[in-house]
């Protein structure tokens, strides 16, 4: 076994327990759930359904016993690592602490029982938190209306766009493409295409920035718009944006705002103020709502007011008296993008969240920004800088010097790892090769910011010393690298019985 | 603040560190006039009390002491404690989506197992992790099997959940896709005659619902075979996953979009729920969102990845099977404990207690003059009632007796003003149902 290095400060190793699939520990006859009993009489299920229909239960379900379940999914819990053992410095994913009130306030009786289609006049609790979370976004982006309906932060985009296509065929031409700077999220160019656009990249100036001189020749009738990340995903503010949305309005063309990066901007500035015509929040990274492994999110869209007549249904009104409302028919409307009016459970969050920090907020993103500023002072010799731009809530560095020894920004990323920390994101953004992306957030300590420090200062060591301890890195973790060539080639997506793969072989 | 780990001095140091003067310096990339000078006029701050009180103000103002008999494509299931209790693990709830494999094995194999849960109910041989909801699962799998045949009209039944349908010509309208409707019979289950007709060389899919927004039974092998015998796919909708615990699940399907919903998570107002796409082995690399796969380490473990990440936007950009990134991971793990939960004995049994309520509801209400089934194909656990006065009325009136629903159906369908969708669970107790039909006994004997 690897030596550990006596560096390593943040973990020490402990044993945890090994856990086979659900499916492996099944024995017929066991339970976890009982239901009350029948207060109705029993019903004969082919009679009722017909026997056509009629199902004899679920082949290969598992069966086991409460205690089972509880250590199953409690061991498979403890091979994560979270927010709530550590830094989780994944840039471009806002990994800030998730506060624990808004997990109960979302599961309230009343809240979490209420149905989407139960009458306005017994969802008024529900109405006033949807109109109270508009509000609170309205004034944090300076936009003027907004819609709460998109699940994520890509559904988000692919509103915005739809919004956009709708306002410009009002106009009569919806136009043809839509501009990307390539530091972009993968999500963009992927939404554009859904939107019905082609996607015209665009080539980031040697600072980072959008180029500006560039943009101007770019811009054409055919422009729909421009998707921009701001602050990049470099971390670094767009100081010409404002410019930036002149040359798009002169041409008839739209600035969207991809508002992954908010964290940095929150009470600082408002994007509606920067010329921004439309952007989307996501509500999963600057608002605090936990990521679970990947979802839910919600993806709030912004909007100047030339585009709200295209909003989603339902719509949100206040009716005189106060009572609020869902009206599900306007004229212009995109439709729906999904069903029912949002991940509610998830704006709930966001709301209490944004309640328990009120104007404080702006504090938030001072903390984010002085974090990232932090670590860049302490790291910057020790890894490459490519863009030497101030950096705002994250700062992206390359692994040009490790290169030398034949160390790449994955293998620091994984022995991070050792060091008792998630990686930071590994080669994005696209135009940095061999990016490392950090973004701390504000709900790091000094303390954890230090001892974040002092691992990729070690790590650097190690790869000018030691490569071979980084290139094989994870030498602590369950697993080994994973051989993820082999899952596509040959993939094994669920589990069979023993019999059933047998049979298939 | 108390989310924030920093003291006064602490901030001063790390200022003084980088060579800063002011935090105000951090931020000068941003030009002066358009930095804020005034606080944000937000509410707040609030204590952790005050939050709770906030929020048991509003959900005070909401339904609490209400009977309700909505379902539609939201259903009030029995939940366990247990899959809150492994939900607010921190290690679960506070875990990112999982790209880096070593340290998210646990999120991992219960995306592994959820896949297997799915393909099991759904007898499909894989199944995603996960779409937004059962909506937008519907509408991918139209657009998958757009690129699954190279063609662009699909025909959806006008029995599938409306909002569905509203979602799937959304997306439709600048996809190049042509959405063409199917209507229903007097059973309730969609045309075949219809869909038999409209089949042309030129269908990517037949899109039904199973049980559909009627509440009914559609009889698939049928639809399955004049779909195929076109070169059409058949796309087959499930909104009350539980039913699949007593129904035949859709084994013909080439694609199965579903909302787990139903699964151990609560009605929220809507969201957030789960979509799953399930669908045949050999049309997964047109599938969209995340997959986890089976693998070794290098020392001949067994571990878990993401994979066939070549389909997704984060490598393929604008050449992606969808723009899907950030999903409904914990709603699916949510499904994941829910089903190890309930197992093969457990949910075979709460589909049966529904299938008994429904049916028990059902010869409650029937009784009543002038209430009729208005459709009469086999049902689960929903059912459409046509009343003698206009929903409007009955529901003004129910209301006044404490109960919410059934649904009007008249707003999607202006052909059925006079009918109500009508779901019974487990959770609804046989009092409750009899105080109902007493309730509208009442409503319906008074003169108009």
């Amino acid at each position: 076994m690897e030596k550990m290095n006596g560096k390593i400060k943040k973990a020490s190793r402990h044993t945890n327990q090994n856990e086979g699939l659900i499916f492996e520990k099944s024995s017929p006859g066991k339970r976890a759930f009982e239901l009350p009993p029948l207060d109705v009489p029993k019903v004969d299920a082919a009679k009722s359904l017909g026997p056509q229909h009629r199902r004899e239960g679920v082949e290969g379900f598992p069966e086991v016993s409460e205690i089972e379940v509880i250590r199953h999914f409690t061991r498979l819990s403890t091979w994560n690592y979270a927010i709530d053992l550590g830094m989780y410095p994944l840039g471009s994913c806002t990994m800030k602490y998730n506060p624990r009130v808004n997990e109960f306030v979302a599961r309230l009786d009343g809240i979490a029982t209420e149905h989407p289609y139960q009458p306005q006049e017994l969802s008024q609790g529900c109405l006033k938190i949807l109109h109270l979370l508009e509000k609170c976004l309205l004034e944090i982006t300076g936009m003027d209306s907004i819609t709460l309906q998109p699940a994520a932060g890509a559904q988000g985009e692919l509103t915005g766009l739809l919004l956009i296509r709708a306002y410009l065929e009002k106009q009569g031409n919806a136009r043809k493409k839509v501009l990307i700077p390539d530091s972009a999220h993968g999500t963009n160019p992927a939404t554009a295409v859904i939107a019905g656009y082609q996607v015209e990249n665009i080539k980031s100036e040697s600072h980072g920035q959008i180029d500006v001189d560039k943009l101007r020749d770019l811009v054409t009738d055919d422009v729909a718009a421009l998707m921009i990340t701001n602050p990049s995903t470099l971390g670094i503010f767009e100081e010409r944006i404002p410019e930036i949305a002149e040359i798009l309005h002169a041409r008839g063309a739209l600035l969207y705002m991809d508002g992954a990066n908010m964290n940095a901007l929150t009470g600082v500035t408002r994007p509606g103020e920067l010329g921004v015509d439309v952007m989307h929040l996501n509500l999963h990274k600057t608002f605090s709502t936990p990521h679970g492994g990947g979802g839910p999110g919600a993806g709030p869209v912004a909007m100047k007011k030339i585009l709200e007549p295209f909003r989603p249904v339902p719509i949100l009104v206040e009716r005189a008296g106060g009572k609020l409302a869902l009206e599900q028919v306007r004229p212009d409307s995109i439709g729906k993008v999904r069903a029912f009016g949002g991940n509610f459970g998830v704006l709930v969050r966001a709301l209490a969240y944004i309640l328990a920090y009120g104007p404080g907020v702006r504090q938030a993103t001072e903390d984010a920004v002085l974090n990232a500023n932090y670590i860049r002072k302490h790291l910057e010799g020790v890894f490459d800088l490519p863009y030497s731009l101030p950096s705002m809530h994250e700062v992206v560095f390359s692994d040009a010097i490790q290169k030398r020894n034949g160390v790449n920004t994955m293998d620091i990323a994984k022995r991070l790892i050792d060091y008792g920390f998630h990686p930071y994101t590994t080669a994005f953004p696209l135009i940095v090769p061999g990016a490392l992306m950090i973004e701390p957030t504000e709900s790091e300590s000094k303390e954890e910011c230090d001892l974040f420090i002092d691992a990729m200062k070690a790590i650097a060591e190690e790869a000018a010393t030691a490569p071979e301890i980084v290139k094989r890195a994870p030498h602590t973790t369950r697993v080994k690298r994973l051989d993820e060539v082999g899952a596509a080639r040959k993939p094994v997506l669920r589990w069979k019985s023993a019999a059933k793969s047998k049979a298939a072989d | 603040m108390r989310y924030l780990p920093k003291s006064p001095a602490e901030r001063q140091e790390m200022l003084a560190a980088i060579g800063a003067k002011s935090i105000d310096e951090l931020f000068e990339s941003i030009p002066e006039k358009y930095r804020l000078r005034d606080a944000l006029k937000l509410p707040g701050p609030f204590s952790e009390a005050e939050v709770i009180g906030y929020f048991k103000e509003r959900a005070n103002e909401n339904s609490l002491g209400y009977t309700s008999f909505l379902g539609a494509g939201v259903y009030q299931h029995l939940r366990s404690v247990i899959t809150d209790t492994i939900l607010l693990r921190g290690e679960f709830l506070t875990s990112y989506t999982p790209y880096q494999a070593e340290i998210t094995q646990g999120t991992l194999q219960a995306i592994f197992e959820f896949q297997t849960l799915m393909c099991q109910l759904t007898e499909q041989e894989v199944a995603n992790a996960s779409m937004y909801d059962g909506a937008t699962a519907t509408t991918e799998a139209a657009l998958m099997a757009e690129r699954l045949t190279g063609r662009s009209r699909v025909l959806v039944a006008r029995s599938v959940h409306p909002e569905y349908r509203e979602v799937l010509q959304t997306y439709a309208k600048n996809s190049g896709l042509h959405v063409e409707e199917i209507g229903y019979t007097k059973t309730g289950a969609v045309d075949v005659a219809a869909i038999k007709n409209a089949l042309k060389d030129d269908v990517a899919a037949v899109i039904v619902q199973s049980p559909n927004f009627f509440g009914v039974l559609e009889t698939l092998p049928g639809i399955a075979d004049a779909a195929h015998a076109r070169g059409a796919l058949l796309v087959v909708a499930i909104a009350e996953g539980v039913s699949l615990g007593a129904v035949k699940p859709p084994a013909e399907a080439d694609i199965v979009a579903m909302e787990a919903q139903s699964f151990g998570l609560p009605p929220s107002y809507g969201g957030p729920f789960a979509g799953v796409i399930a669908s045949r082995e050999k049309f997964v690399r047109q599938m969209p969102g995340r997959l986890a796969g089976e693998t070794t380490d290098t020392e001949g473990q067994r571990g878990f990845v993401l994979t066939l990440a070549t389909r997704e936007q984060h490598i393929r950009r604008e050449k992606a099977t969808s723009n899907i990134c950030t999903n409904q991971a914990l709603c699916a793990l949510a499904a994941t404990v829910h089903l190890a939960l309930l197992g093969k004995e457990g949910l075979r049994e709460m589909a049966e207690q529904n299938l008994a309520k429904a049916q028990f509801a059902l010869s409650e209400l029937e009784r009543i003059p002038g209430v009729r089934r208005a459709f009469d194909g086999p049902f689960f656990n929903e059912f459409t009632l046509e009343f003698p006065r206009s929903m409007r009325m009955i529901s003004g009136e129910l209301l006044k007796e404490k109960i919410a629903g059934p649904l009007a159906l008249g707003t999607a369908y202006p052909e059925l003003t006079k009918h109500g969708l009508v779901c019974v669970t487990e959770t609804t107790p046989r009092a409750e149902i009899e105080r109902f039909a007493a309730a509208l006994r009442n409503i319906l004997a008074k003169p108009l």
